[in-house]
């Protein structure tokens, strides 16, 4: 297996393998058949409208709720059962929708919840490892989470959860209410950490002219169904793609 | 004229006939409020008969009082306006000292419950000493210790918890009924019922871990409700409303705290008072209740007590972190009940007698009240509220000077419920989250702690 071009290339066996899931709330489908790889050191990136169940996904591979149909495989393993905090130990991280930081706890203590997934080895060289991607955290150490601004707490978010050392980031929107020049830096920190450690990126987007660009590979999501797929610059040369997510939504 | 504000500038002087509107729909709203509660006082009179004594003299007073406070609160609040600072009870930054000296003021506060009872049998003599210890002190500590277990369950793990009381009542009868039935003495009880109410908190966790907030209250307050009425109603186990009586008492290490050859007076060389055992009950609730805040605050450092933090914070991100939500929301509900378990313990130890009656949903509210009041997390918080609740309790029955002013019929325990009201309406408008409402952080930077060392040592000198 060679490490050059992923996006070319794909090895033998996915990191993470989606197969067929169906995922319901109740009585109500989310997602109707969902297939998706995403291979060892890649940026892969979902986009799709308002509802249209990326978050679902999300959350599907993480185990809360559990697909009804199809199997979830990580590095060969049936994740699909299993619940989530064990989900956790495996290797995979979360930075849910809409940042969640712990607004009363200092940004440190943030940080430790993230490390606590591996009893905190090694948390002081991981410390040191997150402050030099985000500067801006360094300074935060001591003030409430609650008192950062809307991209300082997406960093805390990436940050905590990169505290659990994974093999597998999911991040669920990190642009969200975020001005554009903070997501530029946020999606940079993202392809330094890819370049850098080859650490693996399952990024779920709505901006999806940055998030095509960032990605190596793409999937736009409709309904709950994956109509697309590619390289992430053949969706962004895509027409169908230009029209209905490029188009007046351009930075 | 309302479109151009700057044409018609807010005038100096103070709008009197706003404020003397304000007061008199405030009065008009109290007068609506006296007809059906005070206007008229009933009694039954030598036939049987209801009898309305008209009170209007009552009325009038109340009228009188709310308006000339509402009159006089909303002069202070227009002379506000003109860009005074609001009046500060205690100046700025204070609960901000006490806790950055909080080492130097726990040595106190700790040194002054270790003399306690010295200082009152000082201030009070042997003879009125006895009131002061038992009633003050034993019955404020016993509240303190249910506040700071109430705590870890709704300070520090965010799951609102109205059915406290029954773990109190399991820790409570477990040691009554075992003490009675199989002469098991109290030091081996007293764990064994704190591992009681742990494994009934834990019981009552299982059902409850999908729900949040409001639901979750309603179900705990069932469950303490549920665990009275077996009581109640379970007379071949718990002896129902009669409850359980001559409970055995604890012993100083097997010495038996009465007037008999081998009592502990009489081991002691000492004569003998009842006072002892007093003292004895005295430091064994002061022991229990540091160790419920020792546990708590060594907890709160290891990743558990994190946990729980996280989880009240949020608990989406508490799963997305791989933390198990469901260990975490039973460790707490179980620690949390242990510790009322053991209190319970002491209780019925203390009063050798126990009833339902003493396990009503009341005692769950005054216990909510202290953490509440205290600011939710706060040991500090939690023993001061629980201090001015109970021990306010206690004090009014200390008024008797009061009977010179408002006549021999006047009752000062009879007004308690409406201060307590009075004070929760006042604290709920000054510090609406609690008494010390600011969390500590329990983590620090190498550099964070080197500064608070030397706060610590400028406290000193």
């Amino acid at each position: 297996m060679t490490a050059a071009q992923p996006e070319t290339q794909p090895p033998a066996q996915p990191l993470l393998a989606v197969r067929g899931v169906k995922t319901y709330y109740g009585k109500i489908i989310a997602l109707k058949g969902v297939d998706i790889d995403v291979n060892p050191g890649e940026i892969v990136t979902m986009i799709g409208a308002n509802g249209a169940g990326k978050s679902t996904l999300m959350m599907t591979i993480f185990g809360n709720p559990q697909a009804r149909e199809g199997s979830v495989t990580y590095e060969g393993r049936d994740i699909t059962r299993m619940p989530s905090h064990q989900i956790a130990r495996l290797g995979i991280a979360q930075s849910p929708e809409g940042r969640r930081i712990f607004p009363r706890m200092t940004v440190y203590e943030n940080l430790q919840m993230g490390a606590a997934v591996r009893n905190f080895e090694n948390f002081d060289e991981d410390l040191e490892k997150i402050c030099v991607l985000f500067p801006r955290i360094k300074e935060r150490l001591q003030q409430r989470g609650g008192t950062l601004s809307g991209g300082e707490q997406q960093m805390v978010a990436i940050a905590r959860a990169l505290m659990a050392r994974p093999k597998l980031l999911l991040l669920d929107e990190p642009s969200l209410g975020l001005a554009p020049l903070i997501v530029k830096q946020i999606f940079e920190a993202i392809r330094e950490l890819n370049r850098t450690q080859g650490l693996t990126v399952f990024l779920v987007e709505q901006n999806a002219f940055h998030a095509l660009k960032l990605a190596h590979r793409g999937y736009v999501m409709v309904n709950g169904v994956v109509t697309m797929s590619g390289t992430g610059k053949e969706l962004l040369a895509n027409p169908q793609v230009r029209a209905a997510y490029l188009e007046g939504g351009r930075h | 004229m309302a479109n151009n504000p700057t044409a018609n500038p807010a005038a100096p002087g103070r709008d009197l006939k706003a404020a003397f509107k304000e007061a008199g729909f405030a009065a008009f709203v109290t007068l609506g409020l006296c007809i059906p509660i005070i206007a008229w006082g009933t009694r039954q009179n030598m036939d049987n008969v209801l009898v309305l004594d008209p009170r209007w003299d009552a009325v009038a007073w109340a009228v009188g009082i709310v308006f000339v406070g509402r009159f006089l609160v909303a002069l202070r609040k227009q002379g506000r306006q003109e860009g005074k600072a609001a009046l500060r009870i205690l100046p700025h930054g204070t609960i901000a000292f006490f806790q950055r000296h909080s080492r130097v003021f726990s040595l106190f506060g700790l040194g002054f419950l270790a003399t306690f009872p010295a200082i009152a049998i000082g201030l009070a003599g042997w003879g009125g000493a006895l009131k002061w210890i038992d009633n003050f002190g034993v019955q404020i500590l016993i509240y303190v210790m249910l506040g700071w277990g109430l705590n870890i369950v709704v300070g520090l793990a965010g799951l609102l918890d109205l059915g406290y009381v029954a773990f109190y009542a399991v820790g409570a009868y477990s040691y009554a009924l075992l003490a009675k039935n199989f002469g098991l003495s109290f030091w081996l009880l007293l764990p064994l019922a704190g591992i009681l109410a742990a494994f009934w908190g834990m019981l009552l966790g299982f059902p409850v871990l999908r729900l949040r907030g409001d639901y979750l209250a309603i179900v705990t307050l069932a469950f303490g409700e549920i665990i009275r009425l077996v009581l109640i109603n379970w007379t071949e186990f718990s002896n129902g409303y009669a409850g359980i009586s001559g409970i055995p008492r604890p012993t100083f290490f097997g010495i038996p705290f009465t007037a008999a050859d081998d009592g502990f007076a009489a081991v002691f060389g000492l004569e003998f008072t009842p006072l002892y055992r007093t003292i004895f009950l005295y430091y064994l609730i002061l022991c229990l209740a540091l160790l419920t805040a020792f546990v708590t605050l060594r907890l709160r450092r290891l990743p558990v007590g994190r946990a729980w933090e996280a989880l009240r914070e949020d608990e989406i991100a508490c799963r997305s972190l791989g933390i198990n939500t469901t260990n975490t929301k039973l460790t707490a509900f179980s620690i949390g009940a242990m510790f009322g378990g053991f209190a319970g313990a002491f209780f019925s130890a203390r009063q050798g007698f126990i009833s339902p009656e003493s396990f009503v949903f009341m005692e769950s509210a005054v216990i909510l009240a202290i953490v509440v009041l205290g600011g939710m997390g706060s040991l500090w918080g939690c023993a001061i509220a629980a201090i001015a609740m109970i021990g306010g309790t206690e004090l009014l029955r200390e008024l008797e000077w009061m009977k010179q002013i408002f006549g021999n019929d006047f009752d000062p325990t009879k007004y308690r419920m409406l201060i307590f009201g009075f004070a929760m309406v006042v604290i709920m408008i000054w510090k609406p989250r609690g008494l010390i409402s600011t969390r500590e952080p329990t983590a620090f930077l190498k550099e964070k702690k080197a500064i608070s060392a030397d706060m610590v040592q400028e406290g000193h000198g």
